[in-house]
């Protein structure tokens, strides 16, 4: 059963995700980061309708867990699309974004494929186990995404504030989901996670939020800043 | 064992990229000139905030509305300036060294703070003088 500290913090994930939006709208942000746009209103719907479900089946039900880890690799895949367009941003002087495009896809069917073999190969062939495997192991590709373009970032001296801040963020997401996934697969009893994974949500659009309004676009910042101490 | 290993490199992964983060919102604070009001409420002199200031500054933020967008921030610097104390009691003690990075670090973390003081106290002033004149 939920208690209000679960419908608080699920009314709360959303506001912070509507907040983050209207930030973008104000910053007219929405044509140069379209896919943040669609990736929180995927999101916002998503919510919505997570708590539909829950107040018609209940949250221990089947429909809640069908719904809960379909629409969680939903929002990963709309994550990827974050990801894809800022390594076409990081790589757009270099005119490989195609290639990127392309590889990024190639990645995510080869993820779903791997998933569903070592679903398929196990004892008990569930979907749902199907879909747990699948987000972990999209959540750790999403890792491994970010760590290539943060390194190919530090590389080239990028120096775009923005640019930097919104990869890390992601970075911070995926790591801390995927670490997440990780521990619930190694205990799956483990209560606390149902509060850390509604805090670890709310991380990205705030995170989004501060960035937009805090940080100017054409703020330019040394690499070698943030790798060593701020002195 | 691949949750395992998953777990692990994840979690690596995510210290690296928070503290990169955290360096980032630093050293683009660092940018940021605060103004003579914010100096003298934060009690600041020169651009060097020492580290010992940042709970205080903290406190006052707290009491400070915020403009909306940087609670999430107040708490990422606060979870790193915590880090922070926690490597100096485990590694502080064995080089020197380590104490002057840390103590640096701490203080970039105080310069943050100091500036996300100023920007709420520079809000509530636009605020304040909105009131004031709709009120004339």
């Amino acid at each position: 059963m939920l208690g209000p500290v679960d419908y608080s913090l699920l009314l709360a994930d959303l506001l912070v995700e509507v907040f983050c939006v209207v930030c973008l709208l104000r910053q007219k942000a929405l044509s140069q980061h379209f896919t943040i746009v669609l990736y929180l209103c995927a999101s916002i719907a998503i919510g919505i309708g997570r708590y539909g479900i829950i107040s018609a089946a209940g949250f221990t039900s089947n429909a809640y867990l069908y719904f809960y880890f379909y629409s969680d690799a939903l929002l990963t895949i709309s994550l990827y699309f974050v990801l894809m367009s800022l390594y076409a941003k990081v790589f757009s002087e270099m005119g490989i974004s195609k290639f990127v495009r392309g590889g990024a896809m190639l990645l995510l069917a080869g993820t779903a494929g791997i998933s569903y073999h070592m679903v398929a190969t196990s004892t008990d062939k569930l979907i749902t186990h199907f879909v747990v495997e699948l987000s972990q192991n999209l959540y750790f590709i999403g890792v491994l995404l970010t760590y290539l373009l943060w390194g190919a970032m530090m590389k080239m001296r990028e120096n775009r504030t923005r640019l930097m801040q919104l990869v890390l963020t992601m970075g911070v997401y995926f790591s801390a989901f995927a670490g997440s996934y990780a521990l619930g697969n190694m205990y799956p009893n483990l209560v606390l996670w149902r509060y850390v994974c509604h805090l670890m949500v709310m991380w990205l659009p705030l995170s989004w939020a501060y960035t937009f309004t805090k940080v100017r676009d054409d703020t330019r910042m040394a690499t070698a800043r943030v790798l060593a101490s701020n002195r | 064992m691949i949750a395992i290993l998953i777990f692990g490199v994840s979690f690596l992964t995510l210290l690296q990229f928070f503290v990169s983060y955290s360096h980032s919102l630093i050293a683009e604070s660092r940018g940021y000139d605060l103004s003579e009001q914010g100096r003298e409420i934060a009690g600041v002199t020169g651009r060097i905030v020492r580290g010992d200031q940042f709970r205080r500054l903290l406190q006052l933020i707290a009491v400070c509305p915020e403009p909306g967008g940087d609670s999430g921030q107040v708490r990422a610097v606060s979870l790193y300036f915590g880090l922070l104390g926690l490597v100096r009691v485990l590694f502080g003690w064995i080089e020197p060294a380590v104490a002057g990075w840390i103590e640096s670090e701490r203080s970039g973390c105080a310069y943050l703070a100091a500036v996300m003081l100023d920007r709420r106290i520079a809000y509530n002033r636009v605020l304040m003088a909105r009131q004031m004149s709709a009120q004339l």
